[in-house]
């Protein structure tokens, strides 16, 4: 039995899971349009590879780019691109984006999938081909996988990390992928146990999640892997963040300003796991992910297996609709790290693990009005990072942005715990990410007026540089000029010079004279 | 639909200002029952009029810089303060010293900073330190505990000392220094602990009444602890302090040095310990910072006790360590997640 060891602070929540749980994981319909934005991970932007008016097929590749930070995007399903343009997408500002809207003709049709010998592939191969399946990280980060594979395989790993931790409230996708998908997901472990080669393989899950745990132990059995452990863990918030599931599972932190790989270990989400096994094994690209419906204003919560792109109000039919009233309030992710949706008309991208519908008089509109900080520390006591969230409070009021930076601001991982146990009502998270924003947009324009600056230098002194040339050039001019004169006039005898000059001139004519003739 | 972006977490905060503050004031009641049970009801007509007065100075003075007025008046922090304020004076004091000292906690300890939240100091004890300045005999004039005297003032005479000036005088004979100071001006005297014990004032540990008064102090502070309302840093080191400096000096001489249960149980270390020093607003906040914050004060109280102008030194103790907790917390900060 593995010995477990405990990450500072956390919190006791309510998981307000059951809610979610009351039914099996089911298809979502096809809606008649699917909006894809062009960009749903972390890292750079996609190409569109379609124009309007094409017919494409579910599997094809819509959206790419070459960058080594990215992840493609793939038609879900069949049908006809039918515009290409700005959609409100799923970010806390709101803003629109890019998207490849797919009208869907219902068909379904695929592109013929070509399968590998997954025993005689490389580990270089193997992420090849989920790099051109588009798979991110399906826990939320969506940071693209290939490359996190890539370095990782460069590192060298010696412990695998499978996070099934599914920590935050509300969620229940994880937990519902592994009690009907174990064997995808214990698959897909497997595969990236082929790629990594690390010594010991750990599969943590919540000690809330008894049924998943279940299922996976008898995956795990029919479909053993070397050296894994499937390990039941507490339930205390944060617990699957990763450098705390990091800290649980193996005593060690993330030194500062590393990453995990640094030292050796690589973690993985149970979703992206079962991703990988369909890439490789059937050849189908990331085109669906399982999504959590639930909240206190849908009338029947639960998980669907969502293709990307659906418009959350189709979901919003299939379970049901609203309790109460014609809306609702919308937040993606969930209730201690999500982020309010701008409207229903935002579609499903492959960061959307839960779809959180709430009364609108649940969640405050505005923060309002809030008691003073007594700093009675009780923020302290539950950081997961060990940070003093009421100093940095206090400097981010300010606007003190250095010493919110010397007091670790961007160590905070915005889990939200000290806003929860907060006496005054503080909402601290909302006041450190507006001070991290605030600092990279100062950071940016310092980058932009330094650039500026390096280049106005540059050409100071290359201008400074041409008029000393041109000084030199012309001193050694005039030198040579009056050597010539002095040498000259020696010569000469002293003769006058501008007599002779004349006399050049004369001789000169005369001689043009007689050319002419 | 639009909807307003709100941020996360989107939980609703059971955690508040005002339960804090609520649970202060019930871990203060058996500690005050036990003091009215000892020395007549003077300590609650002091605490009653404290808290309306401290609550007509906090209306005014929000009211004056424009703030909204009830959620600050609601949230009890006023009451705390005024009945901590309450608890410092004599048990018989005239209305004027009550309103001049609440004034002061109020206007200058809290609000002039900028209010709850704000203020460097302790406010219950920058009221009582400016009435134990300007007023030394009315800030010094204690009465005798009921078991001693025989007999008490009863709550209309209280009353009308309070607020009708009633004559002291004939009350003469219940009026006593406190044993802390019969303790330091015996000392001054040459006279030796064993012979000042002697005094009726003395009870099995330290006053009588006063040590059971403390007893019931400690009571109310587990109450804190046991309700996570206070953590345990401040308290245990302010009374390790107190033990290891009383107990270093009894053993070196124990006829001039009285000894560490008499330290302990007498004055205000106990409710000092856990009620006074741990307020949040004027404490250091980090872990290590509160040891350390615990411990000045708890070094400060004994010298000012043995060495200093007053018998007591729990108030000038307090303010004296609430300057040092900028320095404190800079110096304290705990090690983040990965930092080596």
């Amino acid at each position: 039995m593995l010995k477990l060891h405990h990450f500072h602070g956390g919190l006791r929540l309510d998981g307000h899971k059951a809610e979610s749980l009351g039914r099996e994981l089911q298809q979502a319909s096809l809606p008649e349009r699917l909006f894809l934005p062009l960009r749903q991970h972390i890292g750079d932007h996609n190409k569109p590879l379609v124009k309007i008016g094409d017919r494409v097929l579910k599997g094809q590749v819509i959206a790419a780019d070459s960058a080594l930070i990215c992840a493609a995007v793939h038609a879900p399903t069949s049908g006809t691109i039918c515009a290409i343009a700005n959609y409100p997408v799923a970010h806390p500002s709101g803003q629109a984006d890019t998207c490849i809207v797919i009208d869907v003709d219902g068909e379904d049709d695929t592109v013929e999938p070509s399968l590998a010998d997954l025993d005689n592939l490389t580990p270089v191969e193997m992420t090849e081909l989920i790099c051109r399946a588009g798979i991110v990280g399906l826990g939320g980060a969506v940071f693209p996988t290939s490359p996190k594979l890539s370095r990782g395989k460069v590192q060298g790993i010696d412990t695998l990390i499978i996070n099934g931790v599914e920590c935050e409230p509300y969620i229940t996708c994880d937990d519902t992928l592994m009690r009907y998908n174990a064997a995808e997901v214990v698959r897909g472990s497997g595969y990236l146990q082929q790629i990594l080669s690390p010594r010991t393989t750990f599969i943590g899950i919540e000690d809330n999640k008894p049924e998943a745990i279940a299922a996976m132990k008898q995956a795990l059995a029919q479909h053993p892997l070397p050296n894994t452990e499937i390990v039941s863990i507490p339930t205390i918030y944060p617990s699957g963040g990763e450098k705390q599931l990091v800290q649980i599972l193996t005593g060690k932190e993330v030194p500062h300003g590393q990453l995990a790989f640094d030292i050796g270990i690589f973690c993985q989400n149970v979703g992206t796991c079962a991703s990988i096994t369909r890439a490789l094994e059937k050849d189908e690209p990331l085109i669906s992910r399982v999504v959590t419906i639930t909240g206190d204003n849908i009338t029947q919560p639960g998980n669907w297996e969502v293709r990307l792109g659906t418009p959350i109000s189709h979901l919003i039919e299939l379970a049901g609709g609203y309790r109460h009233g014609a809306s609702g309030q919308l937040v993606m992710g969930g209730s201690m790290m999500g982020f309010s949706l701008s409207g229903s008309e935002v579609p499903i991208v492959k960061a959307s693990n839960c779809i959180m519908v709430m009364r609108e008089d649940t969640i405050p509109k505005s923060p309002g009005y809030h008691d003073e900080c007594i700093r009675c520390g009780k923020c302290t006591e539950v950081c997961p990072a060990q940070l003093l969230p009421q100093q940095l409070y206090w400097h981010a009021r300010a606007k003190a942005y250095e010493r919110t930076q010397e007091f670790h601001l961007f160590d905070c991982i915005e889990c939200g715990c000290c806003s929860t146990v907060c006496p005054s009502r503080i909402p601290l998270v909302q006041y450190y990410r507006a001070a991290k924003s605030e600092i990279r947009a100062a950071r940016k324009a310092q980058f932009k007026s330094d650039h500026a600056r390096r280049r106005f230098e540059f050409r100071e002194q290359r201008l400074l540089l041409k008029k000393q040339q041109d000084e030199e050039r012309r001193r050694l001019k005039r030198e040579a000029l009056e050597k010539r004169k002095s040498l000259s006039g020696e010569t000469a005898g002293g003769a006058d010079p501008v007599q002779a000059a004349l006399d050049r001139v004369k001789a000169r004519k005369k001689s043009a004279r007689e050319d002419s003739r | 639909m639009t909807s307003v972006v709100v941020s996360s977490p989107y939980v609703a905060q059971g955690n508040t200002l005002k339960r804090l503050m609520i649970q202060v004031i019930i871990a203060l009641l058996p500690g005050t029952l036990a003091y009215a049970w000892y020395f007549g009801p003077g300590v609650i007509i002091n605490i009653c009029l404290a808290v309306l007065l401290a609550l007509a100075f906090e209306a005014g003075i929000l009211k004056l810089r424009a703030k909204p007025i009830m959620p600050q008046l609601t949230d009890c922090s006023a009451v705390v303060a005024a009945w901590l304020f309450a608890l410092c004076l004599p048990m018989h004091s005239p209305w004027w010293l009550v309103l001049v000292g609440i004034g002061f906690t109020m206007v200058a300890g809290k609000h002039l900073y900028g209010g709850l939240g704000f203020n460097p100091f302790n406010p219950a004890m920058v009221g009582y330190v400016v009435l134990l300045i300007s007023f030394p005999r009315e800030m010094t004039t204690w009465y005798l505990p009921n078991s001693v005297s025989g007999e008490s003032l009863g709550l209309l005479d209280a009353l009308a000392y309070s607020f009708a000036g009633a004559d002291i005088r004939q009350w003469d004979a219940l009026a006593s220094a406190t044993p802390l100071d019969q303790v330091k001006t015996g000392v001054a005297q040459g006279i030796s602990i064993s012979e000042i014990r002697l005094s009726p004032v003395f009870g099995d540990f330290a006053g009588k009444g006063w040590e059971w008064i403390a007893f019931w102090w400690f009571i109310g502070g587990l109450w804190l602890l046991f309700t996570r309302t206070i953590r345990w840093h401040i308290p245990t080191a302010v009374l390790v302090a107190v033990l290891a400096m009383s107990l270093l000096f009894y053993l070196l001489d124990p006829e001039v040095y009285v000894s560490p249960v008499f330290h302990l149980l007498s004055g205000a270390v106990v409710i000092g310990a856990f009620f006074i020093a741990t307020d949040p607003v004027t404490a250091a906040t980090t872990d290590w910072g509160r040891i350390y914050y615990g411990l000045l004060i708890g070094f400060l109280i004994y010298v000012i006790r043995v060495w200093g102008g007053y018998p007591d030194g729990v108030a000038f103790a307090v303010l004296l360590a609430n300057m040092c907790v900028p320095l404190i917390d800079y110096y304290t900060q705990p090690r983040i997640y990965g930092e080596k």
